[in-house]
């Protein structure tokens, strides 16, 4: 997935924000914000934490300095093992044009040694947002992970994959009411761009007004 | 068996719950995906995890679990601990891996109840 070709699928697909979300990982989101300058798509360098727990937490924030403060801290908790890309698959970094810059070859699948409820309140500290991905698939999902919601995770919302719906997520995990439950495509190739989206009320496209329409309720899911 | 002769033969370090040490132990489980031992774990058992998130101490005192063992030197935080105690919870702690301990666990006589 090289950077123009995402903007250009982003578009196509309709969505005017959309964030870049690697596995402990940060450092392509420069490449797609510059690919995206111009064409109107707001893209947010963000990150797909795996924490202690092994739960996927999505962490989004305004910038890159945010983004890089970020994985100065995740980086600093991760093993410090090299990546087997024959196992694991290649991690490149790629510039705005999809070209080759270097090969990172820090080992970023495992999980990094921060807890949850640690990565929530540094990310905020930061001025990010932390949202559990995926919270009822079975694979890094916090509910099987965790059993359940912890009580007092300081989080305004939950992402769910498309296997269930906002309604039956609150029911069968008993999900806090404040708690909004939004929905991403979790796109690992293009075609899966735009597949699910929710739809925000936003004053700005920041990371702020993200947070004050997820308080405020002020989004819908829209399931292709 | 009690929880306090596990400690010894294993040689763990009593984490939290250190009133409850005298409890019975009817078995063993493990497994780290909380949902998992929520849904196998057993009343009486011990259960061997990696994990030491608070929601672990919430599902031991739910299922009454004998003790929990916490292997590899996973650090405990400060608040698992407090609420172990509150719960009266035994926490139990292992520089060893979990396949080991289960290992001793058998040796020592317990079995898993399927």
């Amino acid at each position: 997935m090289i950077p123009p070709l995402i903007v250009e699928r982003a578009l196509q697909a309709g969505l005017d924000l959309i964030a870049i979300a690697d596995h402990n990982a940060s450092a392509n989101a420069a490449a797609v914000m510059d690919a995206a300058r111009g064409t109107g798509l707001r893209v947010l360098p963000g990150m797909e934490l795996l924490t202690r727990e092994e739960v996927h937490l999505v962490c989004l924030f305004d910038t890159l300095e945010q983004s890089a403060a970020w994985q100065f801290e995740v980086d600093r908790a991760l093993p410090n093992l090299r990546n087997r890309a024959e196992a694991l698959g290649e991690q490149f970094v790629v510039d705005a044009a999809g070209d080759f810059v270097r090969r990172d070859e820090r080992m970023r699948s495992i999980a990094a040694n921060i807890a949850l409820e640690r990565a929530v309140a540094r990310v905020d500290a930061l001025g990010g947002l932390a949202i559990p991905a995926h919270i009822d698939r079975p694979a890094y999902g916090l509910i099987p992970t965790l059993g359940f919601f912890p009580p007092g995770l300081n989080v305004v919302a939950a992402e769910l994959s498309r296997r269930i719906s906002a309604a039956e997520a609150r029911r069968r995990f008993r999900l806090p009411e404040n708690i909004a439950l939004i929905r991403a495509s979790d796109a690992h190739w293009l075609d899966a761009i735009g597949s699910a989206v929710t739809e925000f009320e936003l004053e700005t496209r920041s990371v702020e007004s993200l947070r004050r329409a997820l308080k405020g309720k002020r989004f819908v899911i829209r399931d292709a | 068996m009690i929880v306090r002769e596990i400690v010894q033969a294993l040689g763990l370090q009593v984490v939290a719950g250190n009133a409850a040490l005298n409890r019975q132990i009817t078995g063993g489980y493990s497994a780290d995906l909380l949902s998992c031992v929520m849904a196998r774990a057993k009343t009486g058992n011990v259960w061997v995890t990696l994990q030491a998130h608070p929601n672990v101490v919430a599902i031991a005192a739910l299922l009454e679990v004998a003790a929990v063992i916490i292997t590899e030197g996973v650090p405990v935080p400060e608040e698992v601990i407090a609420k172990a105690n509150a719960e009266k919870v035994p926490l139990l702690s292992t520089p060893h891996t979990t396949f080991w301990v289960v290992g001793q666990l058998t040796h020592l006589g317990l079995s898993a109840q399927e």
